[in-house]
């Protein structure tokens, strides 16, 4: 299944750049940024849900000593371009504008928001003074849960809206009414997905220096999009853009939220400006869980219609967003959600309503897999559904449905959010669920589950298929020099979170450029190393920036033989690039990579050796407008306490294909994390509020992440290349696939454990006492 | 999340920690700091005087007698947990040890420091329940000591005053040849219960039960005592059909639900973990007993 | 700085050099380490002692720093991530991490190695479900725990062959 590999370091395991000063406790966090006289910031943050501001009273705070500021929108508004954080992406679905303000000051509309800025010496003191920042509010209604807060009277989530829909489209194709008119059987169901927090073990955190010198201000965050976030602060301070520089530091995990510009970055900037000194603010983990965005509650409404044998026919209904508070970054999961679940299949017909509901809480913005596993999670439910009515397979009524590996690449009817039509470009679905089902022994499971349940034990497997759309465009801009002491430096707006992009970059030149690692310098999410750059998401770090880091490395490459070839006075043939030199095939004749780059960077009164232009920079930014689209198969085995309601997952089998492999570990290692994040989504992670849209899940012992000993044991992979035909290395995106189907093939696997009861599961996450609870029911419904 | 402003004292005998107790206002003894850590990092705790109990030797250390196990209220969870001779002498005590957090927290944690935070949750004072543990406490007026079914005086609030100390918690006994078994349900290792049941039984020769102990944590606000399934128990043969029946008594408990868990979910996990509870102690009688 | 607490001054040993410094009775431990010895190698992940990334040790024992004060630490010894290696040679333990790609971000790292080391040191042959156990205090968004698993078994094998300890 998977071709030789016949390069060097592209395809193969090499050590990660980023790992040895991680492990020695050398690597550098935001956190660990400090410079003599740096202030620190702890913000004032509203304790209701929604609330109308009368006045803040900060006289006692100013009063403390060690308190430097205490910031509030009339100290800062006249310093700023706007008021509001406009950041949210363009769409015509849009009911009314959102935009968060930089610090409230008239209305509150969720617990967390940002109203007050204390500055002082020390953290300590700040959160001291931050407790006597008096705010008197009048405390309003909420809009809690996004179903309920549709309702024309319901109460408003912003005072004097006209409604609480933020945004509203649809999307399909095809004639559903005819589809469903003439159909064997139609089904009907709602579901409930919740995801929650992204819990990145770094939580966000900002430093902001304003150099006297230079008059640079340079800031320091935890991002995913540095160059946005300079782009957005030059806006909001008019600062020019040789004046303000934004540098991701190590990032300790991002999925998702980090890819926001947040008012606290804003803030921070601004206060560094103001007080003319070096600012510092870490968000803790309280402050994680209401002031950075999340992913919540979807509702969808759904009917599947199919022929006699199975056949989709046609799929509509209506999804409900939980969109919260803002627009912070736009309409992209619903459309991600709505985009994502007919992928993998032949849907003939398809029409889906979508709402985009304002509530109380925290905005929502993307978490690893956006959307995708919520609409993989209604896909594959309503297959298990249709395999459970006809009784047919599982399985085999995927396959009947899966778009057919000949009919790549397969144009579908839909668009990306940018207008572009959705073409899976390659890959082969039915033999990818071939291969899971085979290593998971699917055939045979059947065996084993009766042997169990003779001994009073309740086993199930669950199957869930997925495709995702990876390697956002349009572009991911990458430079590669050659320097004078013939070292490489890579440079990219690629801002790197975990998801080991530093590695990636430098296994793509260093393939073209002697093949050395170490002689390789790569500098990721820095706006002083590169003009332009998008950063980190949507899985697309590898596709985009690393097909620019390939596209730069060749154009180098070219012009290094070329020089030598002068330099050496032999032809460009017979020279190949090895470690730190340029030589012979076979030995002989060398020269060293410095001499070429001192070569080429020129002598005043001499030729340039090919007459080559000067300097060994190339900046290459390959542009890429349709996405590379992933698939796989993955099959899960649980077990089920049916007395206390504990779900142990016994055994996960994945199957993919993410086109060429640059890395198989790293690409292994960005599965099993997701698949980790997705069995959370699955079985743990809750971000609970009460009725009054207060968070009640406060603190890492209230929201639940997976740990090792939740863990099972480890992941049986079948990797499968299909290349793809979208870029020069014919990779496609990996980042998010490990979480997309989990929740699916979770639920799938438990409606088997727990057959003998007939539960019918239409909701994520499943905690013990819904298991419990869905026994109880069936019982109840059977008696 | 940094901890409010406080005067730290750390006193190095038992009698200079009473002397400031007695004398300072709103003062907080620190033990192991499991608990009382983060609640500073989160302020929900905000202490004038914080007093250190942790350079105070005669507050640790492990003395095991003829009746009970004696463990000083500083002394770590971690040293209980990896005792030879209280593994002899009172196995139930490790059981629940090993479902006592992390390992982390166990270094740090105080077996005292556990009793006093009377978490209804936590293993300690559910085991101390079932066992009839005594608490020794001293103050301004002296020492005293406190039956456990005396020291829960509500959610999280033991029967001492602000100004007492706990200096020594005993675990009594029972007969070698008794049975134990320490069961918890929770979401994830090392998380607080949602039910845990300790159970301890004791059968006669011919198969009957003579003593028997079960108390639960995590349904209601403190550890609850099960006598009623105690009586229920005794003088019957033990049985799966006994250990059952005896559990079902359970369901009537008064449980405490809560956004992530429904009191009635509790009180169904509370007859689950007896029965699991009662069948292993059962399991585990020495072997003379059993036939 | 901090003028709103008394100070002392504290004597302790970290990687085995001895600091004397006066420090704010109410900083943590982990805040102490980092800011003011600036050994920045201990992460602070959510103050509440259940992420496990603040992890050191503390006496040779695991100990969340976050759930610390400083002042405790006055005449102990203290081992953080940055005293695992010897000199630039690279602990077993840090080794396999990285050969099992057992880190992404390595944020969760140090407190995954302060906590193994003391696990290998007191059970030189664990099981992989010893493992679990061990760190299932250590919270990791990345890796799904598996390649830190993994290079603990290979680690302490390589330990156990080398005499390493």
């Amino acid at each position: 299944m998977i071709a030789p590999v016949d390069t060097r370091i592209v395809g193969h395991s090499v050590e990660r750049l980023e790992d040895r000063a991680l492990l020695m406790g050398q690597a550098r966090f935001v956190d660990d940024i400090a410079f003599p006289g740096m202030l620190h910031i702890a913000f004032v943050r509203s304790p209701h849900a929604h609330a109308l501001i009368n006045s803040i009273d900060k006289s006692a705070a100013l009063d403390m000593p060690g308190v430097h500021a205490v910031l509030t929108m009339d100290d800062i508004a006249p310093l700023l371009a706007d008021r509001l954080l406009k950041v949210a992406l363009p769409s015509p679905a849009y009911r009314q504008e959102l935009h968060r303000p930089v610090l409230a000051d008239k209305e509150v509309v969720h617990v967390g928001e940002a109203i007050a800025a204390v500055i002082a010496e020390s953290r300590y003191v700040a959160e001291d003074a931050a407790a006597l920042v008096f705010v008197d509010f009048d405390t309003l209604p909420v809009a809690n849960d996004c179903r309920d807060a549709m309702a024309p009277d319901a109460p408003r989530a912003h005072h004097g809206a006209p409604h609480n829909i933020a945004a509203e489209f649809d999307m399909g194709y095809g004639d559903c009414v005819s589809a469903f008119a003439g159909a064997a059987h139609v089904l009907k169901e709602t579901y409930w997905q919740h995801r929650g927090v992204a819990q990145s073990m770094e939580c966000r955190g900002v430093v902001a220096n304003l150099d006297p010198m230079s008059d640079v201000l340079t800031l320091w965050s935890s991002t995913q999009t540095p160059h946005a976030g300079k782009r957005v602060l030059c806006g909001l301070l008019g600062r020019d853009e040789d004046k303000m520089r934004v540098i991701t530091p190590d990032v300790g995990g991002g999925f998702g939220p980090k890819l926001v510009f947040y008012p606290e970055e804003a803030i921070v900037a601004l206060a560094a400006q103001m007080l003319q000194a070096p600012v510092k603010w870490i968000e803790d983990r309280r402050e994680h869980f209401v002031a950075t965005t999340q992913e919540r509650d979807q509702y969808w409404d759904m009917e599947i219609a199919v022929d006699a044998q199975g056949k989709i026919l046609g799929l509509r209904g209506l999804l409900i967003h939980d969109h919260g508070a803002y627009t912070a970054r736009g309409v992209n999961i619903a459309y991600g959600s709505a985009a994502a679940i007919t992928l993998p299949y032949v849907v003939p017909n398809y029409f889906l309503d979508i709402k985009l509901v304002a509530t109380n809480k925290v905005s929502v913005t993307p978490i690893r897999g956006a959307g995708q596993p919520q609409a993989v999670f209604v896909m594959e439910r309503l297959l298990d559904r249709v395999a459970r009515e006809l009784k047919i397979d599982r399985a085999e009524v995927r396959r009947r449905n899966l778009v057919p590996g000949a009919a790549m690449p397969y144009k579908t009817p839909l668009k990306t959010r940018g207008g572009m039509q959705v073409v899976l470009d390659s890959g082969d679905y039915p033999a990818t669920q071939k291969a899971a089902l085979d290593a998971a022994g699917w055939e045979d499971f059947k065996i084993r589950q009766n042997d169990a349940r003779a001994q009073g034990r309740y086993i199930g497997i669950g199957v869930a298929n997925y495709v995702e759309g990876t390697g956002r465009g349009p572009f991911e801009p990458v430079s590669v020099r050659v320097a004078e002491n013939g070292r490489i430096h890579v440079a990219s707006g690629a801002a790197a979170m975990g998801q080991s992009t530093k590695t990636m970059l430098a296994q793509v030149v260093a393939e073209q450029l002697g093949c050395d690692m170490s002689n390789i310098v790569v500098v990721a999410g820095d706006t002083g190393a590169i003009e332009l750059g998008m950063g980190g998401f949507n899985s697309r770090q590898a596709v985009m920036a690393g097909s620019s880091a390939h596209a730069a490395a060749l154009k180098i490459r070219k012009k290094i033989l070329l020089v030598a070839s002068h330099m050496l006075n032999v032809g460009e043939q017979a020279l190949e690039i090895e470690g730190r030199v340029v030589r012979l095939k076979g030995g002989g004749a060398q020269v060293e990579l410095a001499e070429i780059a001192k070569a080429v960077a020129g002598l005043p009164g001499y030729y340039i050796p090919g007459n080559v232009e000067p300097g060994l920079q190339a900046t290459e930014h390959v542009i890429i407008n349709d996405m590379t689209y992933a698939n796989g198969t993955c099959a899960v085995e649980v077990e089920v306490d049916v007395e206390t309601g504990l779900v142990t997952v016994a055994r996960v089998v994945f199957a993919h294909d993410c086109g060429k492999m640059l890395h198989p570990k790293i690409v292994e290692g960005q599965i099993i994390g997701g698949i980790a994040h997705g069995l959370g989504n699955a079985l743990f992670e809750w971000m609970a509020y009460d009725e009054n849209a207060q968070p009640v899940s406060n603190t890492l012992a209230e929201y639940l992440l997976i740990t090792a000993t939740e863990m099972p044991p480890p992941v049986e992979f079948v990797h499968l290349e299909s290349p793809s035909p979208l870029n020069e290395l014919g990779i496609k995106g990996v980042g998010e696939s490990g979480v997309i189907p989990m929740t699916a093939a979770v639920a799938s696997a438990i409606e088997d454990a727990l057959a003998p009861f007939n539960v019918n599961i239409t909701k994520v996450p499943l905690s013990p006492p819904d298991i419990i609870a869905l026994i109880d029911a069936a019982t109840r419904k059977g008696a | 999340m940094k901890p409010p402003p406080f005067s730290y004292h750390d006193p190095a005998t038992l009698s200079q920690a009473v002397e400031l107790l007695a004398t300072l206002d709103n003062a907080k003894p620190l033990a192991g700091g499991q608990s009382l850590m983060p609640m500073l990092n989160m302020r929900f705790v905000l202490p004038d005087h914080v007093v250190d109990l942790n350079g105070i030797a005669e507050l640790s250390g492990v003395r095991i007698t003829e009746s009970r196990v004696e463990i000083g209220a500083m002394t770590r969870q971690r040293e209980v947990e990896f005792s030879a001779e209280i593994a002899q002498a009172c196995p139930i005590l490790i059981e629940a040890l090993h479902h006592v957090g992390h390992r982390q927290t166990r270094n740090r944690g105080t077996i005292g420091g556990s009793i006093c935070h009377l978490d209804p949750a936590a293993e300690l004072p559910t085991l101390a329940c079932a066992l009839d543990a005594v608490i020794d406490v001293i103050g301004p007026n002296g020492a005293r000591q406190i039956a456990f079914a005396d020291f829960p005086v509500g959610y999280m609030t033991p029967s001492i005053e602000l100004n007492e100390i706990v200096t020594r918690v005993s675990f009594p006994l029972w007969p070698r040849e008794a049975g134990h078994s320490f069961q918890e349900f929770a979401r994830r290792h090392g998380d607080f219960a949602i039910v845990s049941a300790a159970a301890m039984l004791l059968v006669d020769p011919a198969g009957r039960i003579s003593r028997a102990t079960l108390a639960l944590g995590g349904v209601a606000a403190t550890p609850l005592r099960m006598h009623e399934v105690e009586a229920a128990l005794i003088g019957q043969m033990a049985t799966p059909e006994t250990f059952r029946a005896a559990a079902e008594l359970c369901r009537k408990v008064e449980a405490v639900g809560d956004v992530y868990v429904s009191a009635s979910y509790r009180q169904h996990l509370a007859v689950v973990m007896s029965k699991r509870a009662l069948a292993q102690s059962f399991s585990r009688c020495g072997a003379m007993q059993k036939h | 700085m901090d003028s709103a607490v008394d100070t002392r001054t504290i004597s302790l040993t970290v990687n085995g050099k001895a600091y004397s410094k006066a420090v704010s009775v109410r900083m943590t431990l982990a805040d102490f380490l980092r800011h003011e010895l600036r050994l920045t190698g201990t992460h602070v992940g959510c103050e509440h002692g259940v992420c496990g990334a603040c992890t050191i040790l503390f006496d040779g024992m695991s100990a969340r720093s976050c759930l610390m004060l400083a002042v405790q630490a006055n005449g102990h010894e203290l081992t953080t991530v940055e005293g695992l290696a010897n000199g630039d040679e690279m602990h077993p333990l840090q080794q396999a991490l990285s050969e099992h790609h057992g880190l992404q971000c390595g944020f969760c790292t140090p407190g995954m190695l302060t906590t193994l080391v003391e696990l290998l040191r007191d059970n030189p042959s664990p099981s992989a479900d010893d493992v679990r156990i061990a760190i299932s205090g250590n919270l990791c968004r990345c890796t799904g725990y598996e390649g830190i698993i993994s290079a603990t078994l290979d680690a302490a094998e390589k330990m156990r062959a080398g005499g390493v300890k």
